[in-house]
């Protein structure tokens, strides 16, 4: 490790390790990245599941073949890994404090990338009442468990969130032997990937029960039942349908939040929405020089749009480095409405576009054809056609650089169904 | 044959025995749980109370006097983090200020120092977050936070350092006396024997004192529900700031915690069950909105965790010091509600007064040693740093992210006298699994190293009670 380098990029999971690496393909060779873990991957080494892939190289990997594919390609050189290492500041001068078994220690960066993931809400944070015993994970804990770790968490499981990884583990409990006795989500939709309600539970009859919620957990040492009951449309329990099942686990799946201490220290602003820092369109945060991607920024459901992200930042940190990043004129900054609930990037500067732009975006509730149109000042940029939209599914579109000619201001990104002549 | 024998290991227990460890005395100290600070001590509101609330001339109101000025050299001698951020009771119109008024007045009589009723603008300018209704309050400066836990470990270690035994997984369920000495059963242990006994049970002192003793008092349970909030909350407050009293308790109240966390609550529950310490959705709403009356922009969203306590309320109305009447030799330190933890340095001096009075001899050790050294490894100073990881380099290695531990720390609490034997005994240590992410991500690790340095089975590790049991088994 040198104290000097043209690129820090914190976190080696798959948005750590696709942005180095694309970074170096645009001619930087003087790269750190810094994982705090003992292998590179991220959260990918304990998700040996199939499904990853699919978009970015057409077949069906397995988290921990993703993440090969691209730990491969960081070992061509030109980019130093620090493992076991955490970081614990980062200055808005871009000095890297990180610690270690060697001790403490400083080193510089002209450009620093953000990928340190996300990290689960707990039962704390959904305040879920009854006793507190043993036998409550959150669902990437269960997994960590009983993937890397080899061993089972419980014997019959309740699961509180229709999330991608609930749903992952609601099967994976069942092909260990154990029993799911249902998944309970808030929501009237499942919250995750409809492939993973169809793979995952339907194959395996395990209950999905919607619009319910775990208004009790019971047992003083450990998991011995679960009060469930029906929640009405403002998510609040109806007095009357609390039902007890018995089990010896409950697993949480109930919302991942991007990981942004380090984010804060630096002076980055972040997005209440989103939990992420604020970015443009190269993924440069409010700091100069300062990148973000992958889960950091917004919770991802697809590796693989993960990848394609943080190849922007990579690309851009690298420009930055080169001194070739453009800063003029004024930012222009999208607001979402009717039905979408953010938008990242979150602002660009049309000088700084590449000929297309891709923005993310989620939808707050289930819907059926739609237009996502963009306005600036009354004038609509472009629409594009939607068939089915969910809050599990992260909405994508792809918009040519010239339909922002001229734009100022605010661009207003909004739902409109597509019968309505609007 | 032991001198002394205590029944529970929370802060009263831990205070007598520490005490008595300056004596040269033969003195255990049993405890049902699988670690010392299990019980009431480990869930309450960790204040440190000036002691202007009790009813003046009550046991209560003399010890929590005598008491909250002995902390600030116990806690640097057992390294025991603790912080004089001063308390304020706040009223909103005149009714109420004329009751602080009174509390002042009362503190006065009782001889608690540093107390100053606020005006409307002082209060503001302490506490910029507080309710635009807040018309004033009472401050009391003496009024501190502590870590009850780290205490509670400190002085049975610093105690089992000086010669005292511990006894973990023991529960007393019968005790004889026979010829002046006291035999303790226990479910499937050996018996122990002893001249003396302080029964400092808890919520279960009135069933230990029935023993042996003439029944004469009763512990009525009363819960109280709790939310933590994140760190990223700290700074909404500057002191412990208290409702004005009424019948039900001191009210809802909001405090910074020692670590800088919030903590929110206490509700009040009447029960019958000392052990039912489940939190509900009913009273936990009544906390929060309890406390918007004081902070208004106050809100649960950050809530890491929610807990709850069991007050063990004397049916007397005040703690019960005391040589059981009939029954020579054997002490209650029973009823010890609030404030007990704020009394319990004195309330354990004034119990080995009374043993001693009754024949209990108190010979000085010679080598009695009062220090703890307990410090987190990023809490000590650049020298310190570098000479501990030059002796073990995992003290570089963090594992909990959340509150900055590092192996090193985690050893630490393993290895220590009083060491931690459980995923929870390790957290009220050194932390890992208080923080945000409440151990999602550093309890497997944690498993891990207690398992390979305890050289037991990832799947005997519990969580803290005997069958809190985490694994059920290897995968297929
Ligand atoms: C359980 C689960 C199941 C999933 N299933 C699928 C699926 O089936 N198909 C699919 O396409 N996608 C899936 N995903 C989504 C996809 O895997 C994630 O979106 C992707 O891994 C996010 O990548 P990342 O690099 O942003 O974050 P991570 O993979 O979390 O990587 C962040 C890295 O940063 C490191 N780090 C954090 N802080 C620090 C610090 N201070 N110092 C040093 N290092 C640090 C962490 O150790 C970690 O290695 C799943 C995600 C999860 C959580
Ligand atoms: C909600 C709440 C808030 C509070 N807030 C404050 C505050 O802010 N300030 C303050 O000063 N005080 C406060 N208190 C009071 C304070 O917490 C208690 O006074 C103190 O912790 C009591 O300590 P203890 O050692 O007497 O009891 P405990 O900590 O309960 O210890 C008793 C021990 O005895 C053991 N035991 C019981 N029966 C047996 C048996 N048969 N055999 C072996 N072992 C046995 C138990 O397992 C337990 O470990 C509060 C209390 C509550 C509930």
């Amino acid at each position: 490790m040198k104290s000097k380098y043209d690129i820090i990029v914190i976190g080696g999971g798959p948005a750590g390790l696709a942005a180095a690496v694309e970074a170096r393909e645009n001619g930087i060779n003087n790269i750190l990245v810094l994982e705090r873990d003992v292998e590179l991957g991220g959260i990918l080494q304990q998700c040996i599941h199939n499904g990853f892939g699919l978009f970015y190289f057409k077949e069906e990997l397995t988290g921990p073949e993703y993440a090969q594919r691209f730990i491969n390609k960081v070992n061509e050189g030109g980019i130093d890994i620090v493992l076991d290492t955490i970081v614990t500041s980062i200055t808005v001068d871009k000095i890297v404090s990180i610690m270690n078994t060697e001790g403490k220690r400083d080193i510089s960066a002209k450009s620093v990338i953000l990928a340190m993931g996300c990290r689960e809400r707990t039962r704390g944070s959904i305040a879920i009442p009854g006793d507190r015993p043993a036998g409550v994970f959150t669902a990437g804990t269960a997994q960590r468990y009983i993937n890397i770790e080899g061993y089972m968490v419980g014997k019959s499981v309740v699961i509180l969130g229709s999330g991608d990884i609930g749903m992952i583990m609601a099967r994976r409990i069942v092909l260990e032997g154990g029993e799911v006795k249902a998944v309970v989500a808030r929501s009237s939709f499942p919250k995750g990937l409809t492939r993973n309600v169809v793979q995952c539970l339907d194959h395996y009859d395990i209950p999905l029960l919607l619009s319910h919620n775990i208004v009790e957990i019971k047992g003083r040492e450990r998991v011995e039942r679960v009060v469930i009951a029906q929640t009405d449309e403002h998510k609040q329990v109806i007095p009357g349908t609390e039902k007890g099942y018995d089990c010896d686990t409950v697993l949480l799946s109930v919302g991942l939040i991007p990981e942004n201490e380090l984010s804060k220290l630096a002076g980055v602003d972040l997005d209440p929405k989103t939990g992420g820092p604020v970015v443009n369109e190269s993924m440069e945060t409010s700091v100069e020089g300062i990148f973000a991607c992958g889960n950091v920024v917004h919770v991802h459901d697809l590796v693989d749009f993960v990848t394609e992200e943080s190849r922007r930042a990579g690309r851009n940190a690298a420009r930055y480095v080169n001194e070739e990043f453009n800063r003029e004129g004024e930012y222009v900054s999208f607001s979402t409405s009717g039905g979408l609930t953010y938008a990242a990037p979150q602002r660009f500067r049309y000088s700084n576009l590449p000929d297309k732009l891709d923005v993310f975006m989620r939808v707050d509730k289930v819907y059926q054809d739609q237009f996502v149109i963009l306005e600036n000042e009354g004038r609509e940029l472009a629409r594009f056609k939607e068939r089915h939209l969910t809050p599990g599914e992260m909405v994508k579109i792809t918009a040519p650089k010239e339909i922002f000619t001229g734009c100022e201001g605010k661009v207003r990104i909004s739902l409109v169904p597509r019968g309505d002549k609007t | 044959m032991y001198d002394v024998v205590i029944i529970g290991a929370g802060v009263s227990g831990g205070t007598v025995a520490r005490e008595l460890s300056r004596y040269n005395l033969k003195v255990i100290v049993l405890e049902k749980e699988t670690d010392v600070s299990c019980g009431t001590t480990k869930a309450n509101s960790a204040i440190i109370h000036a002691g202007y609330d009790p009813e003046e001339h009550s046991l209560m109101a003399r010890l929590n006097a005598e008491g909250n000025p002995m902390f600030d050299r116990i806690c640097e001698e057992l390294d025991v983090p603790f912080k004089r951020i001063g308390s304020l009771v706040v009223a909103y119109d005149e009714q109420q200020t004329a009751h602080i008024e009174a509390l002042y007045q009362r503190g006065l009589n009782i001889g608690i120092e540093k107390m100053k009723i606020l005006s409307r603008e002082e209060l503001r300018v302490r506490e910029p977050n507080i309710s635009p209704d807040a018309e004033g309050a009472l401050l009391a400066e003496t009024a501190g936070i502590i870590d009850p836990m780290l205490l509670t470990i400190s002085l049975i270690e610093n105690a089992v350092v000086n010669g005292c035994e511990l006894k973990l997984n023991y529960t007393v369920t019968g005790i004889t006396k026979e010829d002046g000495i006291f035999r303790i059963t226990g479910e499937a242990e050996q018996d122990v024997e002893a001249r003396y006994v302080v029964n400092a049970a808890g919520v279960y002192a009135d069933v230990v004192h029935n023993m042996v003793a003439a029944p004469d008092f009763r512990i009525l349970p009363r819960r109280g529900q709790y939310f933590v909030l994140d760190k990223s909350e700290g700074a909404v407050v500057n002191s412990v700031i208290f409702p004005c009293p009424d019948k039900g308790g001191k009210g809802i109240l909001i405090t910074p915690t020692v670590h800088g966390n919030i903590l929110l609550g206490p509700s009040s529950d009447d029960l019958e069950d000392p052990d039912d310490l489940m939190t509900t959705a009913e009273l936990l709403g009544k906390a929060r909105m309890g406390v918007r009356k004081l902070i208004p922009s106050v809100t649960t969203r950050n809530s890491i965790r929610t807990f709850a306590g069991m007050r063990a309320r004397p049916d007397t109305g005040d703690f019960i010091i005391r040589e059981a009447p009939g029954t020579k030799g054997f002490f209650d330190l029973a009823g010890i509600k609030s404030p007990g933890l704020s009394a319990a340095p004195a309330s354990a001096l004034y119990l080995i007064g009374l043993m001693e009075n009754s024949g209990l001899k108190l010979l000085e050790k010679e080598a009695f040693n009062p220090r703890v050294e307990w410090k987190l490894f990023l809490e000590r100073s650049d020298e310190d740093q570098n000479k501990l990881l030059k002796e073990n380099p995992l003290y570089g290695r963090i594992i909990c992210r959340c509150e900055s531990i590092t192996e090193g720390d985690i050893l630490d609490a393993i290895h220590r006298p009083v060491g931690a034997r459980t995923l929870d005994g390790v957290k009220r240590r050194c932390r890992p699994g208080m923080g945000r992410c409440q151990g999602g991500f550093c309890g497997p690790k944690v498993q891990k190293i207690l398992a390979r340095e305890q050289d037991r089975p990832w799947e005997d590790i519990v969580l803290e009670k005997k069958h809190s049991y985490i694994l059920t088994g290897r995968t297929k």
